[in-house]
């Protein structure tokens, strides 16, 4: 990529427009982590495989270290960052804290991003619904079961605050 | 005074930094002018050097290029022997062995950069194979391809085969697995001239790394720095690798007199870094007509790699845990290291006793087999007591019950009923399913005289806040130090855990409280921790500033009156050995630990004998680990370490070509999923543990010695031909079902 070849690309970031003047094929990923400073987004193995880099790309969550940013024009993204400043996904958050649901957490913003992402889907998911959902998110600490819980934990708390 | 907050399930003191996104690992953090390095790496396992090929496309003199030449002090890799090179001068040992070291500014161009050294290496003929090294096919290493041998003997094993009812032979192979942290490796560096050289990134033991840099770059211990940066997984994968990339890191950055950073891709770390020793087992085995072990003659021998690294140790717990938690009169355990021309295996979760665990939990289904009785008989027969030996001539002076253990796992994963519904279904269904078991124990903290050689020391100190700081050398990478440690510092000083400030380790501030390795953090480290605070509380109400039954708030105002008056409030603990421990280091007999975590795990599996893939439906982990301090975190590790186990039993496989690893991917490289896992049930029985701190005893590696021989006895029950091989691919089976046929 040393070739000078650039675009503009305009998007959304945690509800923040951004235009960003870069080479066409850089990873999103990367403008994320070193252009915006926003390095909760993380980078497992930079081919789509462990779900560390998952962002929500309007409404889908995709692997961030797979997308060209030109891919990102007029496209709004959340990153683990953007949820913080959700209320209801903070119940999420705090859960996984809860739980232990997170424990050497490089796995854990990525983990956080696809099963709110699931919630907001699926506000009630059977084991089988959880199972499938993250299975592209992969976890080496916890065998998964603190995951599962923690998702349950919240999606209950979120159903009593639906209710009220 | 407070709460109990021995046994209550804290949450993780770092969870909501881990859960925002805000925690800061290593490649989160840059600095001003910082360059990025790689390492340009031999493509073949075996050769000399003969010529460095610099594609002119590259403009050179915008980078720095570091060689063996540019070493200050000596090219070595310091930790056990002194064998391993930073940099690779003249010949090669192993493919992804490090030659040449390049940094630039531009992360893309330095890649590129990478692509365009050309390494001519004359190849040399390399060892791949324990046989071959043995043979002494060729010398790679020292006169004879052996790092290391230990000889156990217990009884007189030769007297024993004349009088046996049976003997039984068996051979075990386990693969190379890789440790699979989430975060890949990585370090940044600064060099002064003044203050010496900086160093913070992905690590286990931070004063390993900072006993590495000092005599590469001949520097004095103040003149070399070692932050811990938030650790993304480490499984031992952080033990001892992190000094390699740390002197790298440590040469650039020298000679560009800029910070420079180095983070591994996954497929450069799968490759490069270390893995688990790939092993094979015999096993002799004479029982007597009741099913009483006579003698156990065990070979185990594990492929070291190219260099020393940790194989000796690795080699000693894998030795020390071959016979097993039973009590049989006479064993001979004879074992070796061997070099090959791999990339240096190294520190993995059990460290070497997930193999020798591995081959005798399978074996000793094979001895009840042939003796026709049931696996859970024969072993209740064998189960070692309180008083008498283990294979080391160990005297196991605590009560330990492993017939309740087992008892209580077989019930609860309804193993009996199970195993003869199964027998019955399987005649005519496609799907077979089995259920088995392994029973276990894991020595927690170092073998041997390695505590009192270690001498691990923890501070804490007062501040004029009030608070308590611990200083102590113990990284956190997941396991749950930064949670247990105010634990348990706060119950010794009757204080709460917000009171309660654990400092980054920093080798320039922490004392050196060991590695965190060998299931001893929590407690080695932890009792010296309680022990240190102990002394503090003493230290205050000596001084007359706080009365013995005081309240957290009295406890805050003397120490902030007590750091006002006299302008320090520290107090530190060294390890000592607890009473009654002597190990004998030629012999290899005695206490090799102060004591052992004991478990029974039973797994549950179903094959299709269509594709002979296997499922793990349903696992069971029973356990007796102490007190246990925090149940959730506790149970965090259980659950990791059984996942870990049931991808090292059944889907991990490296696949080699001519000493490299081929499949060095996530996609192609298979770790479990959500979707691989059954559900992990664990359970604790808590006899509290002496020197631990609150009875705890070391809990991290217990959990990955289990699974694998567990599911492999859940296989062999189901499809009823011997397996004894992992990881237990379908390959595997299929070969394993031909093998039988013939």
């Amino acid at each position: 990529m040393s070739d000078r070849a650039s675009a503009t690309v305009l998007f959304t970031v945690n509800g923040r427009p951004q235009s960003m003047t870069s080479h066409p094929l850089r990873r999103l990923l990367d403008v994320l982590r070193e252009d915006l400073r926003l390095t909760g987004t993380k980078e497992g193995c930079g081919e789509g495989e462990c779900g560390a880099c998952a962002v929500l790309f309007d409404g889908e969550v995709v692997n961030s270290c797979l997308v060209p940013i030109l891919q990102a024009q007029d496209v709004t993204i959340i990153t683990i960052e953007g949820l913080v400043q959700n209320e209801k996904a903070k119940l999420l958050q705090e859960a996984f804290v809860q739980c232990g649901g997170a424990q050497c957490g490089i796995c854990t913003p990525g983990m956080v991003v696809a099963s709110w992402n699931l919630l907001e889907r699926n506000p009630l998911p059977t084991d089988d619904d959880l199972r499938s959902a993250l299975s592209g998110n992969l976890c080496r600490c916890t065998g998964y079961t603190r995951i599962f819980e923690a998702i349950k934990i919240a999606s209950g708390k979120l159903e009593q605050a639906a209710a009220k | 005074m407070t709460q109990r907050l021995m046994g209550s399930s804290l949450p993780r003191t770092e969870g909501h930094s881990k859960v925002t996104g805000q925690a800061r690992y290593v490649d989160d953090i840059s600095f001003p002018e910082m360059l990025y390095g790689v390492t340009v790496r031999s493509p073949i396992a075996r050769g000399r050097i003969s010529k460095i090929e610099f594609d002119p496309a590259i403009p050179w003199n915008e980078f720095t290029i570091v060689n063996a030449s540019d070493i200050p002090g000596r090219n070595r890799i310091v930790l056990i022997a002194d064998d391993q090179p930073c940099l690779a001068q003249g010949l090669v040992n192993h493919a992804e062995e490090p030659v040449l070291l390049l940094a630039h500014r531009d992360k893309q161009l330095v890649e590129e950069a990478r692509r365009a050294v050309t390494l001519d290496i004359a190849p040399l003929p390399a060892v791949f194979d324990i046989d071959d090294a043995i043979a002494e096919k060729q010398i790679i290493w020292g006169t004879d391809n052996i790092f290391k041998t230990f000889l156990v003997e217990k009884g007189d094993v030769d007297s024993a085969w004349a009088g046996a009812y049976a003997i039984v032979e068996g051979e075990y192979h386990t693969g190379a697995q890789e440790q699979l942290y989430i975060e890949p490796q990585g370090m940044i560096a600064q060099y002064d001239p003044e203050t010496g050289i900086t160093v913070l990134g992905s690590m286990q033991c931070p004063y390993y790394v900072h006993k590495a840099l000092m005599p590469l770059l001949n520097l004095p211990p103040e003149k070399v720095r070692v932050i811990q940066t938030e650790t993304g997984g480490a499984f031992g994968g952080k033990e001892e690798y992190p000094s390699v990339i740390a002197c790298h890191a440590a040469l650039l950055a020298k000679k560009a007199c800029k910070p420079v950073k180095i983070i591994y891709d996954r497929g450069e770390d799968m490759a490069a870094t270390t893995k688990r020793h790939p092993s094979r087992t015999r096993h002799r085995t004479a029982v007597d007509r009741d099913g009483k072990l006579l003698a156990m003659d065990i070979e185990f021998t594990v492929d070291g790699g190219a260099y020393t690294t940790l194989s000796t140790v690795v080699l000693s717990r894998g030795t020390i845990h071959a016979g097993g938690p039973y009590a049989c009169p006479n064993v001979r355990i004879r074992s070796k290291a061997v070099a090959t021309n791999h990339p240096p295996h190294g520190a993995f979760r059990g460290f070497g006793a997930p193999q020798s665990i591995f081959a005798l939990e399978c074996h000793m289904d094979r001895v009840a087999r042939q003796i026709n009785m049931p696996p859970d008989e024969f072993r209740r027969r064998n189960f070692v007591h309180e008083g008498e030996t283990l294979a080391v001539s160990q005297v196991v002076r605590e009560p330990v019950n492993l017939e309740q253990l087992m008892n209580r796992a077989l019930e609860l994963s309804e193993y009996r009923l199970k195993r003869e519904r199964f027998a019955r279904e399987n005649e005519t269904s496609i799907i077979k399913r089995g259920i088995g078991f392994a029973s276990f124990m894991h020595g927690a903290g170092f073998t041997g005289s390695g505590e009192r050689s270690m001498g691990s020391i923890v501070a804490v100190e007062g501040t004029k806040e009030g608070m308590v700081r611990v200083l102590a050398s113990s990284t956190e990478m997941g396991q749950g130090t930064n949670t247990i440690f105010p634990q348990i510092a706060a119950e010794a000083l009757g204080i709460g855990v917000d009171a309660v400030e654990i400092v980054t380790p920093d080798t320039s501030v922490v004392p050196n409280s060991g590695p965190t390795v060998a299931s001893r953090t929590c407690m080695i480290v932890g009792k010296l921790v309680e022990s240190a605070c102990l002394q503090l509380r003493e230290a205050l109400i000596q001084s007359g500033l706080l009365q013995p039954d005081y309240s957290p708030e009295d406890f805050k105002r003397a120490c902030s009156e007590y750091v006002e008056r006299r302008g320090m409030l520290k107090c530190q603990s060294q390890y000592s050995t607890p009473p009654g421990i002597y190990w004998d280091d030629d012999k290899y007999q005695g206490d090799a630990y102060a004591t052992y975590a004991w478990a029974v795990y039973v797994a549950e599996v179903s094959i299709d004998s269509r594709t002979w893939e296997t499922r793990v439906e349903d696992f069971v982990a029973v356990q007796e680990v102490g007190r246990v301090i925090n149940p959730i975190l506790a149970m965090g590790q259980i659950e990791g370490g059984v996942a870990q186990g049931i991808g090292f039993a059944l889907y991990e496989d490296v696949a080699w070509r001519e000493g490299r690893m081929v499949n060095n991917q996530m996609t192609n490289y298979i770790m479990p999923t959500s979707a691989d896992l059954p559900p992990i049930r664990v359970y604790f029985e808590e006899i509290p543990y002496e020197y631990g701190p609150g009875g705890a005893k070391g809990i991290g590696e217990l959990p990955i010695d289990g699974p694998a021989p567990a599911i492999v006895n859940a296989i062999e029950n189901a499809i009823g031909v011997p397996v004894g091989r992992i990881p237990a691919t379908p390959e595997v089976l299929m070969q394993a079902m031909e093998g039988a046929r013939v």
